[in-house]
């Protein structure tokens, strides 16, 4: 399982970017979601996989018993899904706006604001 | 330490938090939520001043919330750089939304504008305050959500345009944030960042994965703080939104990621120093250069403004790469002035905007006839921008110069002063069209505005013009000041005993 994680944590951000890199707008959100979850799956591995070891002190001792699980990055994890959650919802709804104010499916027709306005010759 | 210091540490947070949640719960009355907002952001002056001077006769505060020991619950501290920091975002705030009162208009008040700035003021000060990296991701969250819903406020196409862009590059941004934050807490197993700063200078520390770490850093922060090759969401989404709101944003949020650069790469990204200092002057180089000359080429008076930001955070850089005392007082004090001349900028704008109805210079003209005083308001506001003396903007660029000269860094102190024409030359041109040349012949009508409302849109200006000329005209304290942060800053050692309570 270990070295599993590590190859669907980069599968997961190649796919990730890849989407985003897309003018699609359906594929933007599927790429943000994506990229998403790889940061989260990422956090996951990094803390050290260890199965069944609780980090619970038992009575009459000072310290948990090795080994256990690091409980610091699935705490992290858990802000950062709940995080995740909140601006991927907003992205949702923020594409579904723009889609519906410009009738189009396509990034690059969204080049309006950053044009230059060339002054009138004199 | 007494009680009421573990307070002040807290107030910068806690006021606009429950100044957003009365706003909430006074959601149809927009009078109330005014009334509240100003409340709240001068009680914000207030308390961030009594930190600031807390601060500066105690040396470095800190409190532990919940009472856990430091490296294991989150720390907040408060050292000059950062009271200084939460002073001027308090400041600026305290403007913007006098400003709002009568610079928004009256559907996107209604539609939830205070808490959201309150909200996105508590995200600020969180940034600044904390010292905890993780935590530090997520003020940076709170602020960003924030700032997405206030760019989209309105939804105007422009608007939805600019915050898609604005949108996606930022959550890539937090997405590398904290896998950078993973990657460090896989390497030390720590978050707490006085912890870290102890930890990265042992000899044991795996230098090449921990340099692998500081390059997230780099590039998510660089993208927060618009460096140079990852600047471009900024100039096509900051001037969509209505002025109150871009003059906070514009003014504030590029620096909140300057400071937090600036922290962690000198407290925590120290390995290999002078590889990543070698690339920051780089960056810092192109970061001017690029910014003022994309101002050079625009035409519409917030498109100039908002790459002006670009070319000014090259300075802060600056400051960083060349890595000494003075040159870090240099940016601070850089920081400081840069926060209120942007803002002050982006509402003479606003007032300009808002009395004619447009924004393109070349439908502009004769407001130095018409509005003297106005004139007189962004003259000072852009010679500061530009660094005459004895406005704001000359001291931190000098300081700067003179660091660079004595570290012998002399292309990058070439780009600098060279880039400072290039600014003067961009003002010069706003103030040609805008103010200087006449009235080209247009068939709208001016909107009239009443005596209330232009004392309302007229205030802040001068507020921010003054702080201007205090920090111009009363630069020895102001050096003074910014030295000694930056001593605080580059003496590591102070900030991880008071964290760590040794």
């Amino acid at each position: 399982m270990d070295i599993v994680l590590p190859f669907i944590t980069g599968l997961l951000f190649a796919t990730g970017l890849y989407l985003i890199l897309h003018r699609h707008f359906f594929k933007l959100i599927l790429g943000i979601i994506l990229f998403g979850l790889a940061t989260n799956l990422f956090i996951f591995t990094i803390g050290r996989l260890t199965r069944g070891g609780s980090p619970i002190i038992p009575q009459g001792s000072e310290v948990a018993i090795e080994p256990y699980a690091d409980p610091v990055p699935q705490a992290l994890l858990l802000t950062a899904i709940v995080i995740g959650f909140g601006i991927q919802a907003f992205a949702i709804v923020l594409v579904k706006r723009v889609y519906q104010a410009f009738g189009t499916n396509n990034l690059d027709d969204l080049n309006n604001t950053d044009k230059t306005i060339i002054p009138p010759k004199e | 330490m007494l009680q009421l210091h573990h307070l002040l540490l807290l107030l910068p947070l806690l006021l606009p938090l429950y100044g957003a949640i009365f706003c909430l719960f006074s959601w149809n009355r927009v009078n109330l939520q005014m009334a509240i907002a100003c409340v709240i952001q001068l009680a914000m002056v207030v308390a961030s001043g009594a930190l600031l001077y807390a601060v500066n006769h105690e040396g470095i505060l800190v409190t532990q919330l919940g009472n856990w020991p430091a490296p294991f619950g989150i720390t907040l501290v408060a050292d000059l750089f950062s009271a200084l920091m939460v002073v001027t975002a308090s400041i600026t705030g305290a403007a913007v939304v006098l400003f709002s009162l009568r610079g928004l208009d009256l559907p996107r008040q209604d539609y939830g504008y205070y808490p959201l700035i309150l909200m996105l003021q508590m995200g600020v000060a969180g940034v600044c305050l904390t010292g905890d990296l993780f935590n530090l991701f997520v003020w940076f969250e709170v602020l960003l959500i924030c700032c997405f819903v206030m760019i989209t406020l309105g939804g105007t196409k422009p608007q939805l345009e600019g915050a898609i862009k604005y949108v996606t590059i930022n959550i890539l941004a937090s997405g590398l944030l904290l896998t950078g934050i993973g990657v460090v807490y896989g390497i030390t197993g720590s978050l707490n960042m006085a912890e870290l700063a102890m930890l990265v200078r042992m000899p044991s520390i795996n230098k090449s994965l921990f340099l692998m770490a500081s390059t997230f850093f780099i590039v998510s922060l660089g993208i927060k703080a618009a460096l140079f090759p990852l600047f471009f969401w900024l100039p096509a989404s900051y001037h969509t939104p209505p002025i109150a709101i871009s003059s906070f944003i514009g003014g504030l949020l590029t620096k909140v990621g300057i400071y937090a650069m600036i922290r962690l790469f000198t407290l925590i990204f120290v390995v290999e120093q002078e590889l990543i200092l070698a690339f920051f002057t780089i960056t810092a180089g192109f970061t001017m250069v690029i910014g003022v000359l994309g101002a050079a080429a625009h035409y519409d008076f917030r498109k100039i403004l908002s790459f002006h930001i670009v070319s000014q955070i090259g300075y802060m850089l600056m400051g960083l790469a060349i890595f000494t005392t003075l040159s870090i007082a240099g940016t601070i004090l850089f920081i400081v002035h840069n926060v209120f001349v942007k803002t002050n900028l982006f509402l003479v704008s606003g007032v300009v905007g808002r009395l004619k109805g447009s924004f393109d210079l070349k439908k502009l003209g004769s407001q130095y006839l018409q509005r003297p005083f106005l004139a007189l308001l962004f003259l000072i506001s852009a010679l500061a921008l530009a660094g005459l003396p004895p406005l704001s903007g000359f001291w931190p660029k000098f300081i700067l110069v003179k660091a660079g000269l004595e570290a012998e860094q002399y292309t990058i102190v070439g780009v600098s002063l060279c880039v400072s024409i290039i600014t003067l030359f961009s003002m010069t041109k706003i103030w040609n069209e805008v103010f200087w040349k006449k009235q080209p012949e247009t068939d709208e009508t001016e909107p009239d505005a009443d005596r209330l409302t232009k004392a309302l849109l007229y205030a802040p200006i001068i507020f921010l013009a003054l702080c201007i000329l205090y920090i111009g005209l009363n630069a020895e304290a102001a050096i003074g000041l910014a030295y000694r942060a930056a001593e605080q800053v580059l003496n590591t050692d102070l900030y991880i005993n008071a964290v760590l309570n040794r």
